[in-house]
């Protein structure tokens, strides 16, 4: 990054809506389905056709509003932003213009050794997102209007970013938060959480925002810190070689790194916005806005601090199962099924977390349940089985689906707290190590580990470890 | 002059619609005549009145997240000028 | 066969009584349409087979007794409502070969009613024009005097209705488009409040003003139609959820004890002689019927042309912007690229009527220009609403001419839009304020050219409007008369 100036980020984030129909008319919003085959005289934009809102967009919206501390509007309207192009039907895109439904919220975020830091969100609006336009040759494109009419919030943040780590710091909470809510499937290659950057740097200490430059096509997170990163640079040698920043739009091209300007497009735009005739205005009472607070799960940042504060557990710890509430369901269930918070983490974050990366297999659909899972840890806790042999237990539901009880009574995986039979390893490991056993009576206390090892290997691991210890112990001082 | 020939020229372009340099003249007319009527508008004080938007005051008219069929992809494309492979709409490229 | 001096009431009985069949009755139209239409042009469309094989339907529902309010009756609708495969213009060249793919609401709730529909009538393109003479189709002429305009923009409705071409039509009036060329024909026309009938399927000129109604040949036929095609819809959010009258019920009921309010701004200079004398008999008439006439005053009836203008025009602007080539339509390309495309599509498509109030609707929505304009008209808009509900809080109904003349000629005012735009003062407020009204027959002039009653009601009265213009057509006999046809 430029030292020589301060950085200046604002995003706007358009977050696609989980509806199962679109947002003013009943046609499907699946993916992937064969082009115009989900359209009807409303998302046509025909003649004489008119829109009604989808009730749940709203629901939605006043959702995300609440869980990034915005205002709720109790009156809204919906506008008009008129303008000519091949995938907007109606050649006007019903939106939100005066009067959004929420309004003046801020996620917090926080950056490896550095304070926390509030992002103000200036508006979030419902909106409805254009079909899509597909270059086929050189003559003619062709459009799709599946995606026409399908519902979007678009998140306006305040420039309130100064560095692309914060920029994404605070893309990577909103996004978590969205796919919490369940209200979008927070799919960025699908095009389902899409942002757009406006990125301007001025001289240290200057007042003036600096011009800004819209960045467009930003479809991961990597991508995001990349245009801006090249975006600073753009504009500090631009101005360090004197020259000035034109206010444009410019499009990032994730392969070469680079992004180019689309001037041309920038022909004077009018959107000429007015308030939508064909919709009634949007009254939103406190009694609904209550009952969709009554909706909202625990949100990720609050389980942090709760992992941290009820739990003990370490903040790492709290991130990692915290971040996706898929994870955080698992680790619940599983303390509340067993209340040893720490010991549970551990099981999550390794052994669980471990498996289903190796085997990309989803979290909701772990062949080791958190009951199962509970089934070992109380093993552990009332010393049937070692810690060790535990995670062959695990490997062994994981296969079968059989209880952990059923995995140790059929593989024999008791461990073994009989003193006798542990004495009479002892012995003969004592005996076929004859040198060592001399060497360790004589002070090296290293090997005391070498003789627990043996001894565990003998036992094919179900000897108890401490008892192991102890007997060794006994001998020695013998 | 509340309206002047490249003013209409623009108001064309932003409406998208090609008008010839007679019709610019005479819609220059016509658009000045009718603008300098309406200006009587401005002989009313509206401070502190809120616009109407609809004579019948009403609001929240919803529609549950139900699916309705689909139109079906002939009849989407029933009046379509060009269609472009098996069911898209085909337009001229953008050609700045 | 003639069924012009029959109420839809009347013809129903003959039909449920099996003296009449609805194939009689349909080719009867079909007939008359072929024999009048070369000299009206009221028929853009006329959908022969359909009709015939919709009247054979209804005869078999007749014959079972499954009689519903509209069985058998040979109705047509001005071809701004889309109609099921059937071709669908709004008298535009643009829309040239558009065959719809979906039935309006009113259009369904005709059918469901058993009504035939007959075909598609000539309407001033996208409903812009206070004399159908801009329509893609050709003017319609007036049947009482062919050098003379029906009124608009509902004009080819309103001209087959009083020559007999079919039982009774839907217009849509956004300033005036039903009661204006109702009463240049001589037949009734009914706007009722905004919200009472679906605008779903209809084609949009201006979404807040549009609204659909009928126009019949006497009052009691409007309240069949009305009764039919009125309703909450949950496919037009700005349609209201308010019960639907029965308005035969007490369609009989009188004026007596109402009080009838006279705004003086509506009785102008400028006002035509004959339509000043036909006006005040109207007055004189209610006041022997036992109304109380009570002189009101709507102070900003003079605001509202010009907030309309605005208002609308901004509205069309928008509305007609999907009119651009490529999903449906007429395209014009001459392999310039695609806004090429659209402005050559756009130029050829519309009429000089349309592109003026895209440009003006343009221009007073653009940046820098949308305070000033559109958002004053809105605001004047708000002061002309007021005028009515106050002036409603004296009065029950409100009596005031349809227009200042009579049919004016063609082509008089064609190349003058403001003045046209300036003979739309009667009609235009009611839209503004949402209400309903109706306009009636109420005398000739020396000419022989019919003369227009307008009466205001208060939102969602459309009852008492009824009941108001059916004493006046009982007390009368300018109701009902035809005009000759060569």
């Amino acid at each position: 990054m430029n030292s020589r100036y301060e950085v200046v980020i604002g995003l706007e984030v358009h977050v696609q809506l989980t509806t199962k129909t679109k947002i003013f008319c009943g046609c499907s919003t699946r993916f992937g389905q064969a082009p115009n085959s989900q359209t009807c005289p409303v998302c046509l934009g025909l003649p004489g056709a008119l829109p009604v809102l989808n009730h749940k967009v709203v629901d939605y919206a006043i959702k995300a509003g609440l869980a990034t501390n915005c205002q709720i509007a109790p009156h809204s309207i919906f506008a008009r932003k008129n303008y000519f192009y091949p995938d907007l039907p109606k050649g006007y895109q019903i939106s939100q213009f005066e009067l959004p439904i929420c309004e003046r919220g801020w996620l917090d975020i926080e950056l490896e050794g550095s304070e926390k830091k509030r992002i103000g969100i200036t508006r979030i609006h419902m909106e409805e997102d254009a079909g899509k336009l597909l270059h086929a040759d050189g003559q003619s494109s062709s459009v799709d209007l599946n995606r026409a009419c399908t519902p979007l919030l678009e998140v306006v943040s305040e420039p309130d970013m100064r560095t692309a780590d914060e920029a994404i710091a605070y893309l990577k909470q909103l996004h978590q938060i969205v796919v919490y809510l369940g209200i979008c499937d927070g799919n960025l290659e699908e095009g389902s959480f899409r942002c757009d950057a406006n990125v301007s740097i001025r001289p240290w200490g200057q007042k003036e925002l600096g011009t800004r430059a819209e960045l467009k096509n930003l479809n991961s997170f990597r991508f995001i810190k990349q245009a801006i990163e090249y975006e600073v640079e753009r504009q500090a040698e631009l101005l360090d070689d004197g020259g000035k920043v034109v206010q444009e739009t410019r499009l990032f091209d994730a392969d070469k790194g680079v992004s180019r300007s689309m001037r041309g497009k920038e022909e004077a735009h009018d959107y000429r916005y007015f308030p939508d005739p064909d919709l009634l205005p949007l009254k939103v009472s406190e009694d609904w806005i209550d009952q969709v607070r009554s909706t909202l799960p625990e949100l990720p940042q609050a389980k942090l601090q709760r992992y941290q504060q009820e739990f003990g557990l370490p903040a790492y710890d709290a991130g990692v199962l915290s971040a996706e509430k898929p994870v955080a369901e698992y680790f619940e269930t599983l303390v509340a099924l067993h209340d040893q918070p720490k010991i549970c983490s551990n099981w999550v974050m390794s052994e669980v977390l471990g498996a289903l990366k190796d085997k990309g297999i989803d979290i909701v659909d772990c062949p080791v349940t958190p009951a199962m899972l509970a089934g070992i840890l109380k093993r552990i806790a009332d010393s049937t089985i070692s810690g060790k042999i535990a995670k062959q237990v695990f490997d062994g539901i994981w296969s079968t689906g059989k209880s952990a009880d059923q995995i140790i009574e059929e593989q024999g995986l008791k461990q073994v707290t009989d003193t006798g039979a542990i004495e009479a390893i002892v012995n003969e490991v004592i005996a076929a190590n004859p040198g060592q056993f001399e060497e360790l009576k004589g002070g090296k206390d290293k090997l005391m580990g070498f003789f627990v090892g043996q001894v565990m290997k003998a036992s094919k691991g179900k000897a108890n470890p401490e008892m192991v210890n102890q007997l060794l112990k006994k001998k020695l001082s013998a | 002059m509340k309206i002047n020939q490249k003013d209409v020229e623009h108001v064309a372009r932003l409406a998208r619609l090609n008008l010839e340099p007679q019709e610019l003249e005479v819609m220059t007319v016509q658009m000045d005549a009718i603008l300098g009527y309406v200006d009587k508008l401005n002989e009313l004080d509206t401070e502190g009145i809120e616009p109407t938007a609809h004579a019948v005051p009403m609001a929240n008219a919803f529609r549950e997240d139900e699916i309705r069929p689909s139109i079906g992809i002939e009849l989407a494309l029933g009046n379509a000028p060009m269609v472009a492979g098996e069911s898209c709409f085909q337009v001229p490229k953008v050609i700045e | 066969m003639s069924f012009q001096n029959l109420t839809i009431q009347q013809i129903r009985k003959k039909l449920i009584a099996g003296e009449l069949t609805s194939v009689a009755l349909t080719r009867a139209c079909l007939e008359r349409i072929q024999a009048t239409n070369h000299q009206l042009n009221t028929f853009i469309t006329v959908c022969e087979k359909e009709a015939l094989a919709a009247a054979e339907a209804a005869d078999e529902q007749l014959a079972a007794g499954n009689a519903a309010l509209l069985t058998g009756l040979p109705i047509a609708l001005k071809d701004i409502f889309n109609t099921l495969n059937v071709r669908t213009t709004c008298g535009s060249k643009l829309l040239d070969n558009y065959i719809s793919p979906y039935d309006a609401t009113a259009v369904q709730r005709l059918r469901e009613q058993g009504a035939v529909i007959v075909g598609k009538l000539n309407m001033d393109e996208f409903a812009m024009g206070s004399s159908n003479e801009n329509s893609a189709a050709g003017a319609v002429r007036n049947p009482w005097n062919s050098d003379h305009v029906p009124g608009g923009s509902s004009g080819g409705s309103a001209a087959a209705v009083a020559a007999g071409q079919v039982v009774a039509t839907l217009g849509t009036d956004t300033g005036g488009s039903i009661r204006q060329p109702a009463s240049h024909c001589g037949v009734v026309g009914l706007k009722p409040t905004y919200g009472r009938v679906s605008r779903y399927g209809v084609i949009a000129y201006a979404s807040s003003l549009d609204q659909v109604g009928p126009l019949a040949r006497n009052v009691e036929d409007c309240a069949t139609m009305l009764g039919v095609v009125a309703g909450y819809d949950p496919a037009d959010s700005t349609s209201v959820d308010c019960p639907v009258p029965d308005y035969l019920e007490n369609l009989a009921a009188g004026v007596s004890g109402k009080k009838i309010g006279l705004p003086k701004e509506y009785f102008i200079d400028g006002l035509d002689a004959a339509v000043k004398q036909a006006i005040t008999a109207a007055i004189e008439t209610y006041r022997q019927l036992g109304a109380e006439i009570v002189d009101v005053s709507l102070p900003h009836t003079d605001y509202s042309v010009a907030s309309y203008y605005l208002i609308a025009t901004a509205e069309a602007s928008s509305n007609l912007a999907r009119y651009d080539g490529v999903r449906f339509g007429v395209r014009k390309d001459e392999g310039a690229g695609l806004i090429s495309m659209y402005q050559q599509t756009r130029a050829a498509g519309f009429g000089d009527e349309v592109k003026r109030r895209i440009m003006l609707g343009t221009y007073a929505l653009s940046s820098g220009y949308y305070d000033a304009y559109y958002l004053k008209a809105q605001k004047v808009r708000t002061l002309i609403r007021q005028d009515f509900l106050e002036a409603f809080e004296k009065v029950d109904l409100l009596l005031t001419p349809v227009a200042p003349t009579p049919a004016f000629k063609l082509g008089e005012m064609i190349n003058d839009p403001l003045q046209m735009y300036l003979s739309d003062i009667f009609t235009i407020p009611a839209n503004l304020a949402g209400t309903c009204a109706i306009s009636l027959p109420c005398g000739f002039s020396q000419e022989g050219l019919p003369i227009g009653l307008q009466l205001i009601g208060q939102p969602f009265a459309e009852a008492d409007l009824l009941q108001a213009a059916y004493a006046f057509e009982q007390a009368t006999d300018w109701g009902g008369r035809s005009p000759e046809l060569s």
